[in-house]
């Protein structure tokens, strides 16, 4: 089955013309078709256009086209509903932007459909990102594909679960606090999350602008680094994209990671760490070592304030980041007396109720006479958070931790609580804060009920190629990654 | 008691760039509504902004020009409130790190000399424009997104008319160092002012009231005008005055209440995560003040000290900078200068105006000015003669030496011919040559004329006097 490819497969069999690239889209559309009902990772596709591009790709593969030319020439590539893909809809999972069509592309989408790429559907996941369950979708959940009723995680749900479910070779999701990697961990596939300024934000639907990073998921860490080499870059219009050159990401995957030092946080050893996960993680440690890397202790004192810092931070940005949905020049409207009216009405219908709490949260956080306190405060924490990765990277090439303290839990579990909600995000978050990269990959499951664990691995800034590195030299030592979901059709 | 009063400028400048401040599109005034402009200043989804070079090197030339002091770190901030004219409902502006602080501003006012200290001028982007239908109202986002200058000043303006004159200065200013067009009508230029009162004498301030909406320079004086002696006359009466803004009705003349101190924003600043902070290097800075001229005041006064020109004559060379600088060039080693300035603003100019050719394409040569001055000044030719070498030079870019050589020009000071022209003319005349015998000395020169038109004006008039005189008195 073309849908259950990886991109190196998928390409390789396309190049040899033993597959087409309608053939591969059309595998993907009829998984949708089958599993999607119980998923719902996609909110909507169009088909036609999915068909039209793939057509397109058999065309310049026939002409000659080559995939070292265009990496990803005639592979379906399925995009969170967060990202502006020109003439498609762009909802973030919210009922605020009615019918609104994206009217351009944003740069991580012109890189893609250069480099050959499907650009197909829209994808789950917590209404603008808020969210680690996708339960916040205004359009109904996405269901995890190991156990349609736990979650899928968030806020990149859809884009995990697609990947996770076969119903696409690969997806592009967005992680502010884990939102790629806890999915990623909790579907079992390889979720990275780029260095800040690694990557444009050209066309992300902004949440938290100094935290949010497009990144890929993908089947195995080959994939990831294709899809991130295709992606990276500096962009003239995204002033926070960093000018720094873009590595040959694949001839880092040497499988030899004799020597590397790998730094394990005592401070990551809580209570509440579930003891399935804390044994999966203690094993692919083990496996690490076996494998040649050192293992040593190291320490990020700052990190009991992630969590209050991330949600001082995020909030304050998104409460303005958020204000220009107001119904006066696109999406839905619900009219008033007067313009205040209007607003009240619309954002009141519009935004869902995790996302009116975030605002509220970062509007007083911003507030007079709150500002120096809360605001000002987290920023400077933040820089101490920073200061301890810096710091721990001057001794290792890389630190591993477990990406979440539990499997995916239940829908409705963590629904009312929305301190245990945030809490889920305790691994991911500090990554964000100190813009440094991440990456969850599969490192076991739990038994009873079978359910992924991953293995965060977090590295220097514009140190992806280590981590990627490490991965996958860990992924071919072990077949975690070859394990699929069964799912009922 | 006599009161004071204590009033501080805003003035909001639209900066002279050929794109918006964040976006490609076009910043000019006047096209139809909603046309210039695309994802990034309507606030779409998912768009960055990208600071236009330009707009941040305008900025920092006007800080150079108001002799502000520029730190080599600036930063952006939003400004958060919900309007329809702003499209995202925060105003990217620079609050705590402009990029410029502390200068001043010196002006002509009340026949001397002021100087109004300038607190910042900072950076931030225009928002667009609503307009109300019968039964809706419409947004024009065009001017989103222009860069606007906010210039703050300190409250060192203590009339209306103080006021009016540091808004003038400033407009000067601006337009002159190629900052801004500063066109009242196409509302580049706008302005609030901060006003209190307080007895005179009295060291602390009153409360401040702010007053908005005002359309132009005169709007504000006017609105001060009514200000002052309604805060005044509150005071008097014993009433007491509340921080508040008020708006301006120019229908009415009046200033009204629009919200008080509790009313006022809370606009939520913090810095705009999406823009690097600006920390220009010297070499940018090195670059940027390359473009600074010399302000109108300071040009007026060094002609009037360097060149010894009335104030007239500095005046014409401020306002036709060009002309100003063709005078500086001709002036450079001459004495006369108050002749050269003459010939520049009287005859030049009127040539140019009469003939439509742009000054950088007259033929007339800077240093040929001093040279038909000295011709004057010699003797070589009359007065009337230069300006018939001066018309030649006009046209053919001749030197007035080459022209004078040329024609045959050269003033006759041979007294030989000088005394057979004035035989001529006593031969010729003998009526005259009686009358001034009898005592009528006009009748010499009715005889000198004479001897001139014999000589087709190239006799040397004051030699032909001598002559005359001489032959008439023996
Ligand atoms: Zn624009």
């Amino acid at each position: 089955m073309l849908n259950q490819l990886t991109i190196s497969e998928l390409t390789g069999k396309l190049a040899k013309k033993e597959s087409s690239a309608r053939e591969a889209i059309q595998a993907c559309l009829d998984q949708i078709q089958k599993v999607d009902g119980q998923i719902h990772a996609f909110l909507s596709y169009d088909a036609a256009d999915a068909l039209a591009q793939a057509d397109a790709a058999d065309k310049a593969l026939a002409s000659g086209a080559t995939h070292s030319q265009q990496p990803l020439l005639g592979v379906p590539i399925a995009i969170k509903d967060v990202l502006a893909v020109k003439n498609h809809p762009l909802n973030c999972a919210s009922k605020i932007l009615g019918k609104f069509i994206s009217p351009y592309d944003g740069t991580v989408i012109e890189k893609l459909k250069a480099a050959g790429a499907i650009v197909f559907g829209r994808l789950n996941m917590d209404e603008f990102a808020m969210g680690s369950s996708t339960e916040n979708s205004a359009f109904g959940p996405t269901h995890n594909p190991w156990d349609i009723a736990r979650i899928p995680g968030g806020s990149s749900g859809g884009s995990a679960a697609a990947v996770a479910a076969d119903e696409c070779i690969a997806t592009l999701g967005t992680d502010t606090g884990g939102s790629i990697r806890q999915p990623a961990a909790l579907c079992g596939c390889v979720g990275l999350k780029p260095t800040y300024g690694r990557v444009s934000r050209y066309g992300l639907v902004a949440f938290a602008s100094s935290l949010d990073q497009i990144g890929p998921f993908t089947k195995d860490v080959r994939d990831s680094a294709t899809l991130l080499e295709v992606m990276s870059g500096v962009d003239h219009r995204d002033s926070t994209s960093v000018p720094q050159p873009v590595p040959r990401y694949h001839s880092a995957l040497t499988g030899d990671i004799k020597g590397l030092k790998i730094g394990l946080p005592k401070e990551y050893m809580i209570g509440g760490l579930d003891p399935q996960v804390n044994a999966a993680v203690q094993a692919a440690v083990q496996q690490l070592q076996k494998l040649g890397a050192e293992v040593v202790e190291i320490s990020l004192p700052h990190t009991d304030y992630a969590v209050a810092t991330y949600y001082i931070v995020a909030t304050a940005e998104a409460s303005a980041n958020l204000a220009r949905f107001d119904g006066i020049r696109y999406g839905a409207r619900v009219d008033g007396k007067d313009p205040i009216e209007l607003y009240s009405n619309t954002r009141g219908a519009g935004f869902g109720p995790e996302v009116k709490r975030r605002i509220i949260l970062g509007t007083y956080v911003l507030s007079s006479g709150y500002y120096d306190a809360y605001y000002l405060r987290a920023q400077k924490v933040r820089t101490l958070i920073r200061q301890d990765f810096l710091k721990a990277f001057e001794k290792v090439d890389a630190i591993v931790t477990p990406t979440t303290p539990t499997a995916a839990f239940k829908i409705g579990e963590k629904s009312d609580d929305p301190l245990q909600m945030y809490l889920s995000d305790i691994f991911t978050i500090s990554c964000n804060l100190a813009g440094i990269c991440g990456l969850s990959l599969p490192c076991g499951f739990t038994t009873n009920p079978k359910l992924p664990i991953g293995l965060q691995l977090l590295g220097k800034p514009f140190g992806e190629e280590t981590i990627l590195k490490i991965a996958h030299a860990y992924e071919q030592s072990t077949n975690w990654h070859k394990e699929r979901p069964l799912l009922k059709i | 008691m006599e009161y004071e009063a204590v009033i501080g400028l805003e003035t909001h400048v639209q900066l002279k760039t050929k794109s918006k401040m964040w976006c490609g599109c076009a910043n000019e005034f006047g096209a139809p509504p909603n046309t210039n402009v695309c994802p990034v200043c309507l606030g779409m989804p998912g768009v960055l902004p990208v600071a236009n070079d330009e707009g941040l090197r305008l900025t920092v030339l006007t800080g150079y020009l108001l002799h502000c002091t520029i730190p080599r770190f600036a930063k952006f901030d939003r400004k958060n409130y919900f309007y329809p004219d702003a499209p995202k409902n925060y105003q990217v502006t620079q609050y705590d790190k402009p990029s410029t602080a502390n200068g001043y501003l010196d002006f002509e006012f009340n026949g001397g000399m002021s100087r109004v200290r300038i607190t910042r001028a900072h950076l931030e982007e225009d928002v667009g424009k609503n307009f109300h239908f019968d039964r809706n109202s419409g947004v024009d986002f065009n001017r989103a997104g222009v860069p606007l200058l906010e210039i703050v000043s300190e409250p060192d303006i203590t009339s209306p008319d103080m006021a009016y004159a540091y808004l003038n200065a400033l407009k000067d200013v601006l337009v002159y160092g190629g900052v801004s067009d500063c066109d009242m009508e196409k509302g580049m230029v706008r302005c609030d002012v901060n006003i209190s009162v307080r007895p005179k004498g009295q060291k602390e301030l009153g409360a401040k009231i702010e007053i908005k909406n005002m359309n132009s320079f005169s709007g504000a004086r006017k609105a001060l005008e009514y200000e002052i002696p309604r805060q005044i006359e509150v005071l008097t009466k014993g009433g007491k005055l509340s921080q508040e803004t008020r708006r301006w009705d120019d229908v009415a003349n009046i200033t009204e209440t629009m919200r008080s101190k509790e009313q006022a924003h809370d606009y939520r600043y913090f810095p705009e995560p999406d823009l690097m902070p600006f920390e220009p290097t010297e070499a940018w800075l090195e670059e940027v003040s390359k473009r600074v001229v010399e302000l109108p005041l300071a040009r007026k006064q060094r002609f009037m000290v360097d060149y010894e020109l009335p104030a007239p004559d500095a005046e014409t060379f401020v306002n036709d900078v060009p002309l100003g600088d063709y005078f500086e060039k001709a002036v450079a080693s001459a004495k006369n200068r108050k002749a050269i300035a003459n010939w520049v603003i009287n005859n030049l100019r009127a040539k140019i105006t009469e003939t439509q050719i742009p000054l950088a394409e007259v033929k007339v040569k800077p240093n040929d000015i001093p040279e038909l001055v000295a011709l004057v000044d010699n003797g070589k030719i009359s007065s009337k003669i230069a300006q018939d070498v001066f018309a030649e030079m006009f046209t053919s870019g001749d030197s007035p030496a080459q022209i004078v050589e040329k024609k045959g020009l050269a003033q006759v000071s041979d007294t030989g011919a000088i005394e057979k022209l004035c035989d001529e003319a006593i031969a010729a005349n003998p009526k005259s040559v009686e009358d001034y015998k009898a005592g009528k000395v006009a009748a010499l020169n009715s005889l000198k004329g004479q001897v001139m038109k014999l000589s087709k004006g190239k006799a040397n008039p004051a030699l032909v006097g001598e002559i005359l005189e001489k032959k008439l008195k023996a």
